[in-house]
């Protein structure tokens, strides 16, 4: 996963408490990171300290960065300053590991996305260490 | 905490009981962060010394929620009767920020799971949008269906005095209003108010010396499928699929009993989800179904008889006043929206980001 380091932003950050900071940490090194139940092989997304399918202690799995929008929507007004510039699309992106993950998606014509176009994933640092997941035209 | 307060003083006028005989107290912070109105402060202020409390907290269906509870506390004798109540300054104190603003205004770091959307700019309004355009993509529903259950809803508050907008609208108006968060129009979108409401909920025994003839609680039911949109399963299904069914099962009705529904109309999207997931139409039918008129005044489903949150009254967490309008359907308090001989009304919440569903039937007659 490509990285863009970009220390300029000025809005809300990931806490990055428990595997949450793992996972931003791992985004920063060009990872996409999800995971996979060692004992039932349930997948998920966001990280968790347990197996939502059965309680065990999930393990981390490198997902390929590819995935398809489930769905979208083009945000025209929104009042929060560091989103002064408008409009942008946020996106649900299924990803062929079988987890869904929801992010900006940038490099395109707000008006020319569509359901079912194939994306994928980059990674933007918001610190020296941690990275947010977005997404553009595969 | 004032409109607690005034909401409480109007129900115990209303229901002409002693004040005295409260012993159980239901609420929940509605006015949210620093409002100071979490259920102990509450029951403080008010003066209610319990011997049953309960603050659950799932969103706007909190109310319905709260039914479900308080029924089963009273049947097996935690308490006799209980008061939940509800009150907001949302607006006074946060201004229109709620919808388009966000709750995240600086650079703080975002925790749980919200921070894997907050820091990209998701508004409140764009989750519901995310549901809408996956809905329409999957069965074909249109701007033009959505909107005209804002038409039907507007025509309904048009008929109260209380409501913020009553000027009638077209499906027209609804389309050409700005643009927020595709697809979602402005005028898809709930008012934003101050507010209150308030139940008191008893039992039979104590209800017949009351003024009014009581409403009984036939149903009630609840489920959670997610919380953060993100992890919504199916972005086309909410959870009144489960707690609908459930609660008409409890009431020994079917979809066609229902005389009138009150649905948590924070969006155009919620109804019609709910209309799905309740089984008043088959899923995937909701936007040809609200285009048939069923939730019109004189329809089959007269639907936000009050005006609802999308033309009357939203103070954050409206689950409250889909039960005040439903009893007051069902006493024939509905004024010029009285919805003829109306014997058993439902009441869906939704609360969260089509997370958490509550659905409550209500009727005129005893349960046999």
């Amino acid at each position: 996963m490509r990285v863009v380091r970009d220390l300029e932003w000025q809005g809300p950050v990931p806490a990055g408490e428990g595997e949450y900071g793992e996972f931003f940490a791992a985004a920063a090194e060009g990872r996409l990171l999800i995971q996979q139940c060692p004992q039932c092989g349930h997948r998920q997304h966001y990280p968790r300290a347990l197996c939502t399918a059965c309680a065990a202690v999930p393990e981390w799995i490198e997902a390929s960065g590819t995935g398809t929008v489930y769905t979208y929507t083009i945000v025209r007004q929104y009042g929060v300053p560091a989103f002064a510039e408008l409009p942008y699309v946020l996106a649900m992106v299924d990803l062929p590991e079988g987890v869904r993950m929801f992010g900006g998606l940038t490099g395109v014509d707000p008006e020319a996305v569509e359901i079912g176009m194939p994306v994928s994933a980059y990674a933007r640092t918001y610190d020296d260490d941690h990275a947010m997941v977005f997404w553009e035209p595969a | 905490m004032q409109h607690h307060a005034l909401a409480a003083r109007r129900a115990i006028a209303d229901c002409g009981i002693a004040k005295s005989a409260i012993d159980g107290y239901v609420s929940t912070s509605g006015g949210g962060p620093g409002a100071g109105d979490d259920a102990v402060s509450m029951a403080e202020y008010l003066g209610v010394n319990h011997r049953y409390i309960d603050g659950t907290m799932v969103g706007g269906s909190s109310f319905e929620f709260h039914v479900q509870h308080a029924a089963a506390a009273i049947r097996e004798g935690l308490c006799d009767t209980v008061l939940v109540t509800y009150g907001s300054d949302q607006l006074t104190r946060m201004g229109r920020v709620l919808g388009t603003g966000g709750f995240q205004r600086d650079a703080q770091p975002v925790a749980g799971a919200m921070q894997m959307a907050t820091p990209y700019g998701l508004p409140l309004v764009g989750a519901y949008a995310l549901a809408a355009h996956r809905h329409m993509h999957e069965f074909g529903t249109t701007s033009k269906q959505l909107a005209e259950i804002a038409v039907g809803i507007r025509e309904f508050a048009g008929l109260n005095p209380d409501a913020r907008y009553g000027d009638p609208i077209t499906v027209e108006d609804v389309l050409n209003s700005r643009m927020i968060a595709d697809p979602l129009h402005k005028l898809d979108c709930c008012v934003i108010t101050d507010g209150g409401g308030a139940l008191v909920m008893t039992t039979e025994e104590i209800a017949r010396d009351l003024r009014h003839v009581p409403v009984y609680v036939l149903g009630a039911a609840g489920t959670q499928t997610h919380w953060n949109i993100h992890q919504m399963p199916d972005f086309t299904e909410m959870g009144a699929t489960v707690c609908g069914p459930e609660a008409m099962g409890q009431a020994g009705v079917t979809p066609a009993d229902i005389d009138t529904a009150q649905l948590y109309d924070s969006f155009t999207i919620t109804v019609l989800l709910m209309l799905e997931g309740l089984g008043f139409c088959g899923k995937g039918e909701g936007g040809s179904y609200v285009q048939e008129g069923h939730l019109r005044r004189g329809g089959s489903m007269p639907t936000n008889t009050d005006g609802g949150g999308l033309s009357s009254n939203h103070p954050g967490m409206r689950g409250i006043f889909l039960l005040i309008e439903a009893v007051r359907q069902l006493r024939g308090h509905g004024g010029e929206a009285q919805v003829p001989d109306a014997e058993v009304a439902l009441a869906c919440g939704s609360g969260g980001w089509l997370s958490a569903i509550g659905t409550v039937v209500l009727g005129k007659d005893r349960p046999s």
